[in-house]
């Protein structure tokens, strides 16, 4: 590299650290084994005059890497930011001084710590890279690609369009409101909350249609999207077939839901019983009769109406859903209370098992039903039948303990909703055996047959993943909407049971994280967690062997094949999580600051004290969102783990090499921990699929301890969230028990 | 089939909202169970206050009505504290107990009726308790023999009571009353005049 490499290495003696510390000895060490071409020592290094010093320096010494020996890299993060200069933090305050007794006969290894930091800082520094900006900005569309035309997908037109950006909503069906144009009144969405208000969907289609920032298309579908974020081309084909290619900036997906099928009910007859219908059917009938409420088969008045709730919900039956829908409790309520309007005098009964009404209307809202006479009554419907013109409803009373029978002129059934999904890309196909039955294997998710809903041309599959029960996974716990497709967010039911009320803010989210991409992308930054980051993942084709282990674990899908089977990278559709990098086999893979080779110079530039010294070295691999400010506030609250940890921070822990491990093992490190995020269902790992991933290629490790006739317990990778800060130094602790256990390795030298 | 077609409807419900006292609050019991939980003598009841009142709704009057539940609160007020919904629980238990008496339905023998008839009745004449009266019908309440019984069993307390000065033989002849005592009757017969009004229209 033409470059020289010019590191200034400054020492903060604040907060502490002067006393505790001897900045003279780290001085010595940055300048001789970190090999810094310049070092000083500040008293409040964070103060404008600290900053000023490292200022006039860069410009005078013509420094190009820079070492901070002070706070952790998540403080003052802003204060020490410079001009495309590569900086690396040695924490040698949360990561020392917060953590180690005072007192004299522990000085000597907390010395040792905070010199080990500044070798790795060092390190670290020199063999970053500057970035270089992307050169995939192309021109930057900003229009927003809408799929969906109900309440969610005209939300977020207006919302875009207020806010400057224009969309386009494709509609499936022939004409805008989706499910809530369907509605006689919806549940109540302002105080007092106790009556049925108005949906006001003519409203929102109007808006949306005088609109001249919103396009829309009706009797259309998606067939085809690719690109990335700032870049989308989708085809938009009419019904009749014309197509026609647009170009966006970001796409929103908000489909919305099926009712589940009310037809494999049959315990409740409603494919015999005319008077037996779902909900959605009664809104149609209050909806024609602007209120007024006729008997399905045209004989006699209703007196008394059943609402039967979590029909086929919340049930472990076959083809039953098994989720709550969030909404019924709140309709069956609102439904009722179309009755008492139209005739106190009519009975209705709500049979439920556990009343839900979540929402902004909720207690309220319940309490407005009871108010009016609405009798509700916690049940088990067992089934309902025919009698003449009367229906009987049998059910067992769970309050009263008894089994008992009404008879009702009608009987409504909640049955909930199904999400618009694509098809999973992840979803494994089914297996047959050898007579071609399908092998039954509840672990397995069975493939979907529905239709693709955006066509991506991804390498991984047409459609956003979903979590589970068919709903589009979205970054739930973290960031809401964060689909697994970067720049492709979701919205609405689609990704999880909500009402209309929930829906509208839903979609309003949603077009903020749009804009917001389309804004990063234009700029070459990376969208959340990482937001701002410039670096991007680079690869040497020489090396790579076209394994496509990058393709598939790419847990945005963010990287395409060529035809040769090298890697595309999409840098708009990048997070920068690094897992691509974890998983390349041939460490060809590698971003300007953060590559196989950072984290192996750190590795390798601790000072390792041979085995007779009795101070082992621990390394610990800590994801930076999670498992690292976790330790750093264990460190604030000064909790003490042990003096032979050395802690580098991964951008996930999906970015870890295993080299990083065998080499950590043959230089002479005595135990590995590695911490990352919760994984599986109810994940918190920033990148999603990152600790799955990391778990999953750790989980063989354990043959490259065997061949080096190693001890398994050394590795040891562990799920870490940001709110353990008395179990992430605990599990250091555990580790140094461990090593006390098994002994030093054997591999120093 | 008869059955049926009154169960879960409003009939008996709407019936205790017009006419028993704190009725109207019966609907707004969402079932949670705290008052079953919270009142001390749960376990000795018929049928705890939400069971009561899901029976209520379910229809069920003469259960309802005829069962000694309601006699069973001790007024201690727990339920009532508790309530999330703030149902007036131990007021609407009296009330139930004193529209089942009105209707005739009320389990005959019950003690703490036939207390409360007592206690009412000694009240009523003299706008003052005779305690004297009063502790000896409730000596007599089931019989003579078992009267005689209980009062030999008392004795020693009754005297001590009278050395101390807590009640007089001297009640025994009329005791003492309130000034207007026909202004009290007419004030009563007022009172239930106006209830009437109300349960039996």
């Amino acid at each position: 590299m033409a470059e020289e490499i010019k590191t200034g290495c400054y020492i903060c003696t604040g907060c502490g650290i002067g006393e505790r510390l001897d900045d003279k000895q780290m001085q010595t060490i940055a300048t001789r084994d970190g090999k810094a071409k310049f070092v000083k020592s500040h008293q409040f290094l964070c103060s404008d005059d600290g900053v000023k010093t490292i200022n006039d320096d860069i410009k005078s010494e013509q420094l190009n890497r820079l070492v901070i020996a002070g706070c952790s890299r998540r403080a003052k993060m802003n204060t020490f930011e410079f001009d495309n200069i590569p900086t690396s933090r040695a924490n040698i305050r949360e990561g020392v001084i917060w953590v180690r007794p005072d007192n004299d006969e522990s000085s000597e290894t907390t010395q040792e710590m905070a010199n080990d930091y500044i070798r790795m800082a060092c390190a670290e520094a020199r063999t970053m890279k500057q970035v270089a900006p992307s050169e995939e900005q192309s021109t930057i569309n900003k229009n927003i690609l809408i799929v969906g035309g109900g309440i969610a997908g005209l939300t977020a037109a207006i919302e875009a369009s207020k806010a400057g950006y224009q969309s386009s909503i494709v509609e499936k069906s022939g004409k805008l409101g989706g499910f809530v144009a369907n509605l006689y009144k919806s549940i109540p969405h302002k105080s007092p909350y106790n009556e049925p208000q108005e949906t006001q969907i003519e409203n929102l289609i109007k808006t949306a249609e005088d609109d001249r920032n919103i396009t829309i298309y009706l009797d259309s579908i998606v067939s085809k999207t690719e690109g990335a974020p700032g870049r989308f081309e989708a085809d938009i084909t009419k019904e009749s077939g014309a197509s026609k290619t647009h170009k966006f900036g970001a796409i929103i997906q908000n489909n919305g839901f099926t009712q589940f099928d009310a037809n494999i009910l049959d315990e409740f007859s409603y494919k015999t019983q005319k008077n037996v219908i779902t909900q959605s059917e009664l809104e149609s009938i209050a909806k024609k009769g602007k209120g007024k409420i006729q008997k399905p088969d045209g004989k006699g008045e209703i007196k008394t109406a059943v609402f039967i709730q979590c029909a086929g919900q919340r049930s472990d039956k076959e083809n039953h859903l098994s989720y709550c829908s969030g909404f019924c409790c709140s309709t069956s309520i609102k439904q009722a209370m179309y009755f008492k309007e139209q005739n106190p005098d009519i009975d209705t009964i709500i049979m439920y098992d556990d009343l839900r009404v979540p929402g902004v209307a909720g207690e309220d809202f319940y309490r407005a039903g009871q108010k009016k006479g609405i009798v509700f009554s916690k049940a088990k419907v067992s089934q309902v039948t025919g009698d003449g013109d009367n229906l009987k409803v049998e059910f067992k009373d769970l309050i009263l303990d008894e089994d008992t029978a009404i008879s009702a002129d009608l009987v409504v059934l909640a049955t909930g909703l199904v999400a618009n999904s694509g098809p999973d890309p992840y979803a494994t196909p089914i297996e047959l055996d050898a007579d071609g039955k399908e092998i039954e294997n509840p672990e397995v998710q069975k493939i979907d047959v529905t239709e693709s809903v955006l066509n991506l041309q991804y390498r991984q599959g047409t459609d956003l993943p979903h979590l589970k029960n068919g709903f589009t996974d979205s970054h739930f716990i973290c960031f809401p909407y964060e689909t697994r497709r970067t720049g492709i967010y979701a919205a609405g039911p689609v990704r999880r049971p909500m009402d209309i009320l929930q829906t509208k803010d839903d979609a309003t989210g949603a077009v903020m994280r749009a804009i917001s991409v389309i804004e990063n992308s234009n700029k070459g930054r990376a969208q959340f967690p990482r937001s701002g980051d410039l670096s991007f993942p680079e690869f040497r084709k020489e090396g790579c062997t076209q394994c496509k282990r990058c393709t598939v674990e790419c847990p945005f899908g963010a990287i395409n094949e060529d035809e040769k089977g090298y890697p595309i990278f999409n840098e708009a559709r990048c997070r920068r999580c690094g897992t691509c990098m974890g998983a390349c086999p041939v460490r060809v893979i590698s971003f300007a600051n953060y590559s196989v080779e950072t984290v192996n110079q750190q590795i390798k530039n601790c000072d390792m004290p041979d085995e007779f010294d009795e101070k082992p070295r621990i390394l610990v691999l800590a994801c930076e969102n999670d498992a690292y400010p976790a330790l750093d506030m264990a460190a604030q609250n000064r909790i003490e783990y042990s003096a032979y940890a050395r802690i580098i921070p991964v951008r996930c822990l999906g970015s870890t090499s295993v080299s990083w491990i065998t080499d950590a093992l043959n230089s002479g490190y005595d135990g590995i921990v590695m911490m990352g995020c919760k994984k599986g269902d109810d994940y918190q790992c920033h990148f999603v699929k990152g600790s799955e991933m990391a778990h999953e290629r750790m989980a063989k490790v354990g043959d490259t301890l065997e061949s080096l006739q190693l001890e398994s317990e050394r590795v040891a990778v562990h799920e870490v969230a940001i709110s353990d800060i008395q179990t992430a130094p605990a599990l250091i602790e555990d580790m140094a028990k461990v090593v006390e256990k098994v002994g030093m390795n054997p591999f120093k030298f | 089939m008869s059955d049926m077609i009154n169960q879960y409807r409003n009939n008996f419900l709407k019936e205790v909202e017009s006419k028993v006292e704190e009725g109207e609050w019966v609907k707004n019991c969402m079932q949670c169970g705290v008052c079953a939980g919270s009142c001390p003598l749960g376990d000795a009841w018929e049928h705890t206050p939400q069971k009561i009142f899901m029976m209520i709704r379910a229809g069920k009057k003469q259960e309802v009505l005829s069962s000694d539940a309601m006699w069973m609160c001790t007024s201690c007020y727990n339920c009532i504290v508790r309530c999330p919904r703030e149902l007036p629980i131990t007021h609407i238990m009296h009330g139930l107990a004193h529209y089942a008496k009105r209707l005739g339905l009320a389990p005959k023998n019950n003690p703490t009726l036939k207390f409360a008839q007592i206690f009412w009745n000694n009240l009523t004449k003299t706008g003052r308790v005779n305690e004297l009266k009063v502790g000896l019908s409730l000596y007599f309440m089931n019989g003579f023999v078992e009267g005689i019984k209980t009062s030999l069993k008392m004795q020693k307390v009754g005297l001590n009571m009278i050395k101390n000065k807590r009640f007089s033989i001297a009640e025994a002849w009329g005791g003492h009353s309130v000034k207007d005592k026909s202004g009290l009757h007419k004030m009563l017969k007022k009172a239930y005049d106006l209830e009437s009004a109300r349960v039996d229209k």
